[in-house]
């Protein structure tokens, strides 16, 4: 455990080097959280209601996902650069390592400055707590907690999931962005409003609309059992999936040589 | 005159060198595309009243997608970045070309030869697409106008291009630059959503600026949301930006390499 928190720390130490650079970072992930708010305003300005979710409702959504994919990517986004580990040979120093391999891939590239993600997200929340309509009694607080503390995880989940095609494929496979990237993009509305099929894909094969469009259902309903704030733990079964496929990736695992 | 024609044919080719990477990105522009299709859907199933209709969204997110390589300012040009950063810019200093021009034209090349492997599919499975959904062809007159006002919007990206390379001079670390850049070229492009969705009296203003005259003017155009004396007004407005840009981005250059220290060697 020691020896994680110390590459922690020099990960963090390192990234304080250039102190303006993650300024500017940090202040181009709040940016890009910016443009997305906005996006969702200006349509809000022309009408009440999507899909039969206020405007309240909305960026109660998008406040969950945002939150939910900062904190996924901070921890799981250095994954992103595991298919270029597997390339070059350096994920083979790691294998000799007598030290848990995720761990060894991710705290080196553990990214500080989602911290601007972040306090955008937590901006908008603060504007749709009360905006949204919710009688917020403790049960939907816990709720909303497990709908932001499961979907890290997810996004994590996914991330991983990606990295691990890296094993088969010796290469990035960017078309699974649409679950990481796309996910943040397109979570910004409740998944009920691109249609059953949709919903359906990301309540059975990636569990996306578990820690957004039923919960939400959830928080809205006042006349909803308490139990119902448990439903984003559901999503959790996706780590299976994913941490079977990436201990099968190494077994199969063949150098690419270097 | 040559020189920057071979330049452009050697990185073209190189761009499509990998096909099983273009396969994958045709994939996630189309699935990209339908999700954007579906919330704008969703959004006009609500009423309101917009200044652009559902038919013409969808036309300008699929030609979006199919394009969207080539309208993209910050992205694919690492090389450039990289010869920056590593100090190699001083071989190309030794060349007998105009590094602006160098540079300038391996900006375009960069953005063409990903966008001619992927435009094709994308279009055509979005031309396949069921009736509401899929992309519309317009009249003989809007496509000359729509491919004349691609050819200077690609020449206002590569000249944003250009100046944000210039900066990477000035920074030890390009990243933060980067992103900021990539949040505002995207969003007063219209890439998050179609100027036309903006407010009104923002549209104004937003209009005005260079980040239109790159996606926005040309794709609107395609969608029949621009027509007549405003589309003509538009691409007169990208015409002014991409030579005071370019002549900006050429002094610029000349101003910066004047000072430039390269390290070791």
């Amino acid at each position: 455990m020691r020896f994680y928190l110390r590459l922690f720390a020099l990960n963090l130490k390192s990234q304080m080097q250039y102190k303006a650079s993650l300024f500017l970072s940090c202040l181009g992930q709040f940016m890009t959280a910016f443009t997305s708010f906005f996006s969702i305003k200006f349509i809000f300005m022309q009408i009440d209601a999507v899909g039969g979710f206020t405007y309240g409702q909305v960026l109660l959504c998008f406040s969950v996902i945002m939150l939910s994919f900062s904190i996924g990517e901070a921890v799981g986004g250095g994954l992103a650069n595991f298919p270029r580990m597997v390339n070059m040979g350096e994920f083979d120093r790691m294998l000799t390592r007598p030290r848990n391999l995720v761990l060894q891939v991710i705290i080196p590239f553990f990214d500080f400055t989602r911290v601007g993600l972040l306090a955008q997200g937590i901006i908008v929340l603060g504007l749709a707590i009360p905006q949204s309509g919710v009688t917020w009694r403790a049960d939907k607080i816990a709720g909303l907690v497990l709908m932001i503390v499961c979907g890290a995880v997810l996004f994590f989940c996914l991330f991983m999931f990606q990295a691990a095609f890296a094993f088969f494929t010796m290469n990035s496979l960017d078309f699974l962005n649409i679950f990481t990237y796309g996910a943040r993009q397109f979570g910004r509305y409740p998944f009920s409003v691109y249609g059953k099929k949709i919903l359906h894909f990301l309540t059975i094969c990636i569990p996306l609309a578990l820690i957004q469009y039923y919960p939400l259902q959830f928080l809205i309903d006042d006349t909803a059992h308490p139990a119902g704030m448990f439903i984003p733990c559901l999503s959790l079964l996706f780590i299976l999936p994913c941490y079977a496929l990436f201990r099968f990736g190494i077994r199969k695992y063949k150098s690419a040589g270097s | 005159m040559k020189s920057y024609f071979s330049l452009f044919r050697i990185r073209m080719i190189n761009g499509l060198q990998y096909r099983a990477v273009a396969l994958g990105s045709v994939l996630t522009r189309f699935c990209w595309g339908i999700m954007e299709i579906l919330a704008f859907f969703a959004i006009h199933q609500s009423g309101g009243d917009f200044s652009m209709t559902f038919s013409q969204t969808v036309s300008y997110i699929w030609m979006q997608q199919a394009f969207i390589l080539m309208y993209n300012v910050i992205d694919g040009d690492q090389e450039i970045e990289a010869s920056i950063q590593d100090g190699s810019v001083a071989y190309e200093l030794t060349r007998p070309m105009n590094l602006y021009g160098n540079w300038f034209t391996r900006c375009l090349a960069n953005r063409l030869s990903p966008t001619a492997l992927n435009c094709l599919p994308v279009l055509a499975l979005a031309l396949l697409m069921p009736v509401p959904y899929g992309l519309k062809f317009p009249k003989a007159m809007t496509v000359v106008l729509f491919l004349a006002s691609t050819v200077l919007a690609l020449g206002v990206v590569g000249a944003i291009a250009m100046l944000m390379h210039i900066t990477m001079f000035y920074t030890t670390s390009q990243r933060g630059t980067k992103i900021i850049g990539r949040a505002v070229t995207g969003f007063f492009a219209g890439g998050v959503i179609p100027l036309p969705y903006f407010p009104e009296t923002f549209q104004k203003v937003v209009n005005l600026l260079p980040f239109a005259a790159t996606q926005s003017t040309p794709l609107l155009i395609y969608s029949g949301a621009l027509t007549g004396i405003d589309a003509v007004w538009a691409m007169g407005l990208q015409i002014f930006w991409l030579i005071a840009l370019t002549a900006l981005g050429y002094y610029a250059t000349k101003r910066t390499l004047k000072r430039v220290v390269v390290q070791g060697g």
